[in-house]
């Protein structure tokens, strides 16, 4: 990659390259720098958060912080994490057969049901919202965190089979063939052909899947409640309360995120693999 | 990179001829069905879980149907859908949700061309302005928005007026962002977000280049533009579909932005919203059911045109 880019750089240089950077530079900057706003102003106090003009070199505090996990965020963090997790897990067991089956050894017609996965992330949630809470309410089954795993998991399942089938098929098919008629077991043609190459699309699934569940509103906002609240959902309930609260609104909201910029900082590559349905790799 | 239709690899272990006969057809059926068996659990929860909602919403959709008065349940004919149509907050509510996806789709996707453009080079810090880019999408949707509508957009001590007054002095123009501009706050926030979606696809894209044919080109005697005219553009063209596809399906749907910075209110509802507000405030669900109706048909109207140009994107081996 890096050799290639050289290759053109006297080429891309031309045209004053110096400034291209550091406008490069500046919209980074740009960019970040809200979230870089958001962390300064957690450190601050509520008082020093609400000035105008703002106070850059305001003493900083963790003021915030103490008054976030004073209002006990444990539980909807822990339940964001179960639903994530466990979620993930049953995209993922639910997607690699699904995927091996229109990939490697495909159905007739698995175009068409590639596309069928695809066009349920088209349709609205909110339209089969009313069924799912009715449902839920009549077998009482709201306020239940298996309930959000379970549409966590129809949330997510098309991407992850999108993306599985993707680097499954770049699994070279005459190799397992041939080990196949040289008498190879499933589990080492899986393990020594198969893996090798899906494992990073796992990995892409696994990190996409985790991010949207973990993101999700609407399904946690309308199907619990004081039982399975969502860090999201707990995160909305948090500006009712009177008073100066930006400081402690941007410690929460660093907080709640803080899984997802790590995950996503430490595996960028796999961010975009998982962004574009495998489409690219 | 997989995007470019490539040639077929597999060498059609499928179909080996069966043996003539019933018991070949029953071999082949047998096989059929040894095929399939990894695909259903997948299938099977997908249709339980998302089309049998679907098949219910339809149901109730002719229904009176209002959790504040159970005893008038019954059958109501298309009055819902009626009723749905002529509303004029509906109809709002359909526009404000083409301006929102569209101007964000749009809008994120230029300037998401133009950032990967600007990272496609090598320079002092390519890795951290990459990294500092996504981060924007890395922040919780909920998170975002309170950001955006708390320590950015708040008239008293939102960051923007503050800068305002840092430039300008006591008397610098205070506005009420939100107030002023409703929906644009709420497109500008989620520019914001997606803007770095669109760029990592396209510089993904970028960087699938085939290299030596752009050099070549270049000592040929092309500019700069049209290189990225005739070159870089079509070789994008897929990438910038994807991007489009992928974005509209989730902005079209937005509710986080919507619920966290005006509440609907400043005649920001858009669908999504509306819908949760029939069926989760007025409790209306024979009414919520059928905007939810309306919406799955203009939905798959657009999504069949979307798919079609998509399925050009994944244009793979369909014979394998």
């Amino acid at each position: 990659m890096s050799s290639s880019i050289t290759m053109v750089k006297g080429h891309q240089r031309r045209g004053g390259g110096w400034a291209l950077s550091g406008l490069a530079w500046i919209v980074g900057i740009l960019f970040v720098l809200p979230v870089l706003w958001m962390l300064l102003t957690s450190f601050h106090s509520e008082e020093d958060a609400a000035k105008n003009p703002p106070d850059v070199a305001a003493p900083l505090t963790l003021d915030g912080y103490r008054a976030f996990f004073d209002t006990g965020p444990w539980p909807s963090i822990l339940n964001s994490l179960t639903a994530s997790i466990l979620s993930t897990v049953l995209v993922l067991l639910l997607a690699f057969p699904a995927a091996y089956a229109l990939s490697i050894r495909p159905v007739k017609k698995w175009t068409d049901v590639l596309f069928f996965f695809l066009s349920t992330k088209m349709l609205p949630v909110v339209a089969g919202l009313l069924p799912i809470y009715l449902f839920a309410q009549s077998v009482h089954f709201l306020d239940n965190i298996w309930l959000l795993i379970i549409l966590y998991t129809s949330m997510n399942l098309p991407i992850a089979v999108w993306m599985l089938r993707s680097f499954l098929s770049e699994v070279p098919v005459e190799i397992l063939e041939a080990a196949s008629v040289d008498g190879a077991s499933l589990t080492r043609t899986l393990r020594s052909v198969v893996a090798p190459v899906v494992t990073p699309g796992i990995a892409s699934a696994a990190l996409i899947c985790f991010i949207f569940s973990w993101n999700e509103l609407l399904f946690a906002r309308v199907l619990t409640g004081t039982v399975a609240q969502t860090a999201p959902v707990f995160l909305t309930g948090f500006v009712t309360s009177q008073g100066l609260f930006l400081a402690k609104v941007c410690a929460a909201s660093i907080v709640v995120s803080l899984p997802v910029l790590i995950a996503g900082f430490a595996a960028q590559d796999k961010l975009v693999q998982g962004l574009s349905l495998g489409a690219v790799k | 990179m997989s995007v470019d239709a490539k040639p077929d690899t597999a060498v059609k272990p499928a179909r080996r001829a069966a043996p003539p006969g019933s018991q070949g057809t029953m071999l082949r059926k047998t096989g059929d069905w040894a095929r399939r068996g990894p695909l259903l659990p997948a299938l099977v929860f997908m249709i339980i879980v998302t089309q049998l909602p679907f098949v219910v919403t339809i149901v109730v959709s002719f229904m009176d149907w209002n959790a504040y008065y159970p005893d008038e349940r019954g059958f109501a004919g298309i009055d819902n859908f009626r009723r749905v149509l002529t509303d004029a907050n509906t109809r709002h509510a359909i526009w404000v949700t083409i301006v929102l996806t569209a101007g964000v789709v749009l809008i994120s996707l230029v300037l998401g061309l133009l950032i990967a453009l600007l990272l496609d080079r090598k320079f002092r810090g390519r890795g951290a302005v990459r990294t500092m880019m996504i981060t924007p999408f890395l922040v919780v949707p909920v998170a975002a928005a309170l950001l955006w509508k708390h320590a950015l957009y708040n008239p008293t001590y939102g960051l923007f007026n503050g800068v305002l007054k840092w430039l300008f002095g006591e008397n610098a123009p205070q506005p009420d962002w939100i107030s002023n501009q409703p929906l644009w706050s709420i497109i500008f926030a989620l520019v914001w977000q997606w803007t770095p979606f669109m760029m990592l696809i396209l510089l993904a894209g970028l960087q699938s280049r085939p290299l030596d044919v752009i050099e070549a080109a270049g000592i040929d005697g092309a500019n700069q533009w049209e290189i990225f005219r005739y070159m870089t553009l079509p070789h994008l063209r897929q990438y910038l579909e994807l991007s489009a596809l992928l974005g509209s399906i989730y902005v079209v749907q937005n509710f986080d932005a919507v619920f966290t910075i005006t509440s609907g209110g400043l005649g920001t509802a858009n669908l999504p919203y509306t819908i949760y507000q029939t069926f989760y405030t007025a409790h209306d669900y024979g009414r919520a059911s059928a905007a939810g109706v309306i919406v799955v048909i203009g939905t798959i109207v657009i999504a069949t045109l979307a798919l079609r140009s998509v399925s050009t994107l994944f244009r793979e081996e369909t014979g394998r």
